[in-house]
Order: C-alpha cells, then structure tokens, then sequence
C-alpha cells in the first residue's frame, strides 16, 4: 500500500565497521561448525529444520558474546535484536521463495505436458499417466468465476468507498468497523452463506455463478478497505479546488476524485483479484464438482483451479499430485501475475502522472505553442 | 457531521494539527445539494448500507438454517465432543478448543516473527530494501492458502518430523508435548503443532504490515530525542517505538487470531479428524470447526446440514466479534495520527 509521504528523513546512524562484519560473519561461522559437529556427529539427531534451528541459537549466542566481551551489555543487546530483526525479515523472504521454488518445483512435471492446458479430466482415471488429462475446464472455471466476482464486487466495494471517505456521517464509523472486521471473515463461512441462500433458499443447483456469489462476499470488504485508502490520498485542495468552480458533490467526485485515484483503484482491484482467485473455501460449498469441461456459469457444477488441487491432492497415486501441484503452479502464476499487474498500474501516488501521461502533455503542450504562435513568444 | 459539505472534512483533517483555536474559525458551508447530488448521495449510503447489510443476511441465514437444531440441542451444543447428528449429539465441544489451540501454536509463532520482520521493514532495513520488502509481504498474504497447505503437507512435514519426534522423546514429560504409543514416522504428521505452523505463515503477512504501519508512524522527533539522549537502536525501539504501536499490535494480533480461527483449507489438508480435546499438540488429533464443515458438507442430509450450519453460526459469531474488537483497537491506536489509513 502506498505511504504517507514522510518528509523527515531519517537520521543515518549505522553505518558498517570492519569490525562489524567480521564479527556477524565468524559468528556464523562458528556457530556452523560447533553445531554441525554435535547435531550430525557426536549426538544422534537428524532433521533439517532442527538443524538450522540449533545453529540459529547458538549463532545468537556467539554473536552476544563477541560483541559483550569487546563492546559491553548495551552493543550486545542493540547488536543482538539488529539480527534478530533482520532474521524476521530475511525469514519472510525464505517462506516466500520457498513457497514459489517448491511449487515450481514440483509443478514442471505436469506443465512440461502439453495437454495439461488443453484438456479436462473427463477421459482420465486415477492410474492414467500425465500424458493424459488437464485443467483446462479448471481454468476456464477460475476465469469466469472471478470475472463474474469482479464484476459484481468492484461496483458495490467502491460505492461503499467512495461513501465512507467522501460522504462520513456517523454511520461511516460502523461500516468501517464492519468492513475491517469482515477483510478477515473466515472463508468457509462465505461459501456456506451462499450455500444456505442460493442452493437451500433458491433452489438452484451448484454452479459457477453462486461460486462467483462466494468470492464476492470475500472480495467486497477487501475492495472496499483499499480503495478508501487510495480515495483518501487523494488531495483535499483538489475537491476545494472543483467546489469552487462550482462543480456539484456527485461531479467533483466524478470528475476529479474518481480520476485522480484511479491508478490507486486499479491496484485494489486487481490485489483483491489476486485474493480471490485463490480462494477454495467459498468455492468448495458453492461451485460443485465436474470432470467435465463446462463453459456455462450458470446451468451445472463448474470446476476452479483451487478445487482442482483439492480433490486431487487427495489421491493416492502420484501422478494425480503431480497433477495437483501443476493446478497450484498454474494458480501461483496468475496470482504472481496479478500481483505484478498491480505493482504496474499502481506504480505512483494519486496525481503524479506516469511516463505515457508526462509524453501526452508535453505533446498536448507543443501542439498548443504551434497553434497559437504569437501568444507564447 | 452529515449538515455539512465533505470539504470541510478534509479541510480538518489536513489541519487537525495546528492549534486548536485555529479550529473555531473553521470553514462551514451550509448544505445546497443539487437534485444530482442527492441522488448521489443516496446511492453511495445505499453502497454503505449494502456492505452491513451483507453481514447481518449472513447472521441471518445460518441463523434460520442451523437455528432449529441449535435450539433442539440448547447448551450441550457447547460441550458435546461428538459430530453424530443423525442421532442428535454433536456439538464443539472438542472442535472450538482444538481450532483455538491450532490458532494459539500459530500465533505463538507468527507474532514474534512478524513483529521482527515488522520492526526491520520500518526501522532497520536500509532505504532501498524496505519497499521491496513490503511488497513481498503483501504478496505473501497473496499466496492461496491451498498452495500452504501443498507446501506444508509435502515440503515441512517429512522435514520437521525428526525434530518433532526428539522433543516428543525427551521433553514427553510435559504433557503437552507427550505423544502416547509406539513411536513411528506416522505418528507424528497430522498433529496441531504441524497446523499450526503451516497457519502461522498466513498470519505473518497481517501482523507483519499493520504493525509495520503503526511503527512507521511514530514520531521522528521523539526517536532523535532517544537518539541524543544516548540511546542504541534497540534502546530507541524499546523506549520509542514499541510503546507507541502497542495499540496496534494487539489489534492485529486480533485479527490474526480472527484469521487463525477461521483457516479452512489448510487445516483440512494437514489435520486427520479426532473428537477429542487435542491438547497433546504433536499427537495426530484435532479439528476446527471451518475444517469439519469443509470435509463433512458433501455427506450431507438435512439433518447434517443444519448442524453443520449451527457450527458455522458458532464460528462467525467468535471471528466477527474477535474481528471488530481487534479493529476497533486498532483505529483507536491511529485516532490521533494525522492519517486516517
């Protein structure tokens, strides 16, 4: 999210010494070859999380201890908890690349298959090789529930938006209080809802179209609390600015608000995309189950990419998980892809304009100095 | 509030701080709405009304499909430790302390981790690292919680086994770590500890960025003050930073705990089903509620469907009063900022 821009800057204090360095690094060191010692040799243990584990307090323990001997309590504790920060942020990192290499990894085998986008699994048995079925229905399912999801929850978690950072009043305060406590409702809940309104209620069967219902239960509160954000950001000296030209409530928020933040918006949308696509709890209940390729949202049970994992990772044979892991790899990358789209479109802060802007009106700016030559000179 | 026009609002809260007789003068300009704008308006009041309105259908809804079994049931719905409702007795007795132990492991683990990779992002990590940092937590939090699940059942599992089993062997005279019967491979993959740890990865990503938000917000001024008065930068964090974001931590661990409670997916995939309060946390039991719903949906007659519903309500009425408390805090902590983020 972006930033209230601080204009203090801060205070460069730590700047790094040789003795520093040396220090963290024989630390490790140290610590590497006393732990690899007793864990692998003199004492009976195995596992690799235990490994590190060890080697990660006694590291700690070395470090103080170098830094106490030669600097005192004070430079221990600030040098002891400087690493100790740092391991949280560094440890955020290894989950992520982690979580992205081991599915890549285990992934490739069903994706170096062709026919792992181009077919469903409706010929498929649980024995058949990986030459044989694939997620296409899945995928196909995945889009269209999210567009419908999209669709439906982009509107309405706007409008909620634009009402609590452009209208307030007192009942702005409950629906962001709901809103906040809603970005974390529990995911089965949703599907289980939209189960009890659409399929007990209604009457209807299992389809995509009650799994986009689904997500955009999710989707709304996320939509809603990052798009305030952004509304927010947007310059108060603009809207005094069309309010003195006259401009109506309804037309500033049309015309110059909405613009103004809508690189902000885009990334909203699109992060709560990334969100939902991934989303298997409020589909599980709502879209069905189906082998069998279904373009139709609205008439049958329609498959997604999350729900493709979880029948299949369930399976015994191997070849259904790598299976499964291939769905995850193919779901990983338009998650990575979403969230990059994100990054692109959301790159500045409101008003700023990007690089195709900047070249429009400088060109907007040469045609006007051609047209009217005597002014400007 | 609502008599007067929005400019006036955001005239406040740019100025909100400069001293206060500044603000007795302030501008009010009486309400002149167009016909446009009262339409406008009603609409955006209806967009706001709508998101509550979601909220109280969902109350409403598992409320009329799992209120009758609820109230044929009436308390022991609280302690039954069994899930039999064709024959009427189920309850969450042993689900709701399962799903909060779950949720404990995982918290115990994400809160000081997100807290220090919190405290990095806002205080340690040189200039050029942070953005990036902060986008790899929010996609962190992007990452579907089906992908944790694979990750943990088939990356951390056979990984974590061996440690788990040595603290099980010599430190099993602390019943919580102690694991009954013969010692194998098999008897340690589908325990709490191991859900737990797989949850706490979800976790990490919503501490780690409210609480690095309400860190970066704390006054430059007062961190050069601890700074001149002699202070380390551990000694600043402590004296400075930490006091000022405690509001806001709490209110996120609130949320993480509201989050933790609800985790479906991943639970589902790691934990083997038991009825029992699963308080040997490297033993194979446990459950949660959102995780029997996942699983026990599709056998569903009527009957088991409403009980399942009944559990749902149970569920959604802990994280949305969890939920709302947690963010309650976590506004008041910001209510004296400048921003409102």
């Amino acid at each position: 999210m972006t930033e209230p821009t601080v204009t203090d800057v801060p205070l460069q204090l730590h700047r790094l010494t040789v003795d520093a360095v040396l220090s963290l690094l024989c630390s490790a060191a140290g610590a590497l070859a006393l732990v690899w010692l007793v864990y692998e040799r003199l004492a009976p243990f195995s596992g690799i999380v235990g490994f590190w584990l060890c080697w990660y307090v006694v590291f700690l323990l070395l470090y103080g201890l170098v830094s106490g001997l030669q600097w005192g309590r004070r430079v221990l504790a600030d040098r002891v908890a400087g690493v100790a920060l740092a391991t949280g942020g560094l440890l955020v990192l290894v989950v992520v690349a982690n979580q992205i290499g081991y599915t890549v990894y285990r992934g490739i085998p069903a994706l170096r298959h062709g026919n792992f986008f181009t077919e469903t699994m409706g010929v498929t048995g649980p024995l058949d090789p990986l030459t044989s079925g694939g997620v296409l229905h899945a995928l196909i399912g995945s889009l269209e529930q999210l567009g419908l999801a999209t669709l439906f929850s982009v509107p309405l978690g706007v409008l909620a938006a634009l009402f609590l950072a452009e209208m307030g009043g007192p009942l702005a305060r409950p629906v962001r209080v709901i809103v906040e406590a809603m970005t974390a409702l529990p995911e089965i809940i949703a599907g289980l809802f939209i189960y009890a309104v659409v399929i007990l209620t209604l009457g209807l069967e299992q389809s995509g179209f009650a799994a986009s219902l689904a997500l955009t239960v999710m989707m709304i509160p996320i939509v809603t609390r990052a798009s305030e954000v952004m509304l927010r950001l947007v310059p108060g000296g603009l809207r005094e600015a069309s309010y003195a030209l006259g401009a109506s409530q309804w037309r500033t928020v049309w015309n110059v608000v909405l613009p103004t933040a809508r690189s902000g918006l885009g990334t909203a949308v699109v992060l709560a995309m990334a969100r939902a696509v991934g989303e298997t709890a409020p589909v599980l209940l709502a879209s069905g189950f189906t082998k069998e390729l279904n373009p139709d949202p609205f008439a049958g049970p329609q498959l997604s990419l999350p729900l493709y994992i979880w029948n299949y990772v369930r399976y015994p044979q191997p070849d259904m998980v790598a299976r499964a892991f291939g769905a995850g790899l193919a779901l990983m990358i338009a998650v990575l892809a979403l969230f990059v789209l994100a990054r692109i479109i959301g790159g500045g802060t409101p008003g700023e304009l990007s690089r195709r802007q900047q070249r429009r009106v400088a060109r907007d700016k040469a045609v006007q100095r051609r047209a009217e030559p005597g002014e400007s000179s | 509030m609502s008599q007067e026009l929005s400019l006036t609002h955001e005239y406040d809260a740019q100025h909100r701080e400069e001293p206060a007789a500044d603000t007795e003068q302030r501008l009010v300009i009486a309400p002149a709405y167009s016909p446009g704008d009262v339409i406008f308006r009603v609409v955006l009041r209806a967009g706001g009304l709508a998101v509550l309105a979601v909220t109280g259908l969902i109350a409403f809804f598992l409320l009329v499909r799992g209120g009758g079994v609820l109230a044929r049931v009436g308390w022991r719905f609280l302690t039954t430790r069994q899930w039999i409702p064709s024959s009427g007795r189920f309850g969450i007795g042993a689900l709701l302390p399962d799903g909060t132990i779950i949720a404990v492991i995982s918290l115990v683990i994400a809160v000081p981790v997100a807290l220090a990779a919190a405290l990095f992002m806002s205080e340690v990590a040189p200039g050029w690292l942070r953005r990036p940092l902060i986008a790899l937590v929010d996609l962190m939090a992007a990452i579907p919680s089906i992908i944790y699940g694979l990750w943990g059942v088939f990356f951390l599992q056979p990984r974590v086994i061996g440690t788990v089993r040595w603290m099980s062997e010599h430190l099993g005279f602390i019943p919580i770590f102690e694991v009954r019967g013969e010692h194998t491979p098999s008897s340690f993959t589908t325990s709490t500890f191991l859900a737990g740890v797989v949850v706490s990865l979800m976790l990490i990503p919503i501490v780690a960025s409210i609480s690095r938000q309400v860190f970066s917000q704390a006054p430059q001024s007062e961190r050069e003050a601890a700074y001149a008065l002699g202070s380390t930068r551990w000694g600043m964090i402590r004296a400075v930073v930490l006091p000022y974001g405690r509001g806001g931590v709490i209110g996120a661990v609130m949320l993480a705990f509201g989050r933790a409670m609800g985790e479906t997916i991943a639970i589902a995939l790691i934990i083997s089903p038991t009825f029992e309060i699963a308080y040997r946390i490297f033993e194979n039991s446990g459950m949660s509620i959102a995780a029997l719903i996942a699983l026990r949906y599709q056998e569903s007659t009527p009957e088991m469907l409403s009980s399942l519903m009944a559990a749902g309500l149970a569920l959604f009425a802990i994280t949305i009063a969890v939920n709302t408390l947690g963010s309650i805090i976590i506004s008041r902590s910001r209510s004296g900022l400048q921003t409102t983020d």
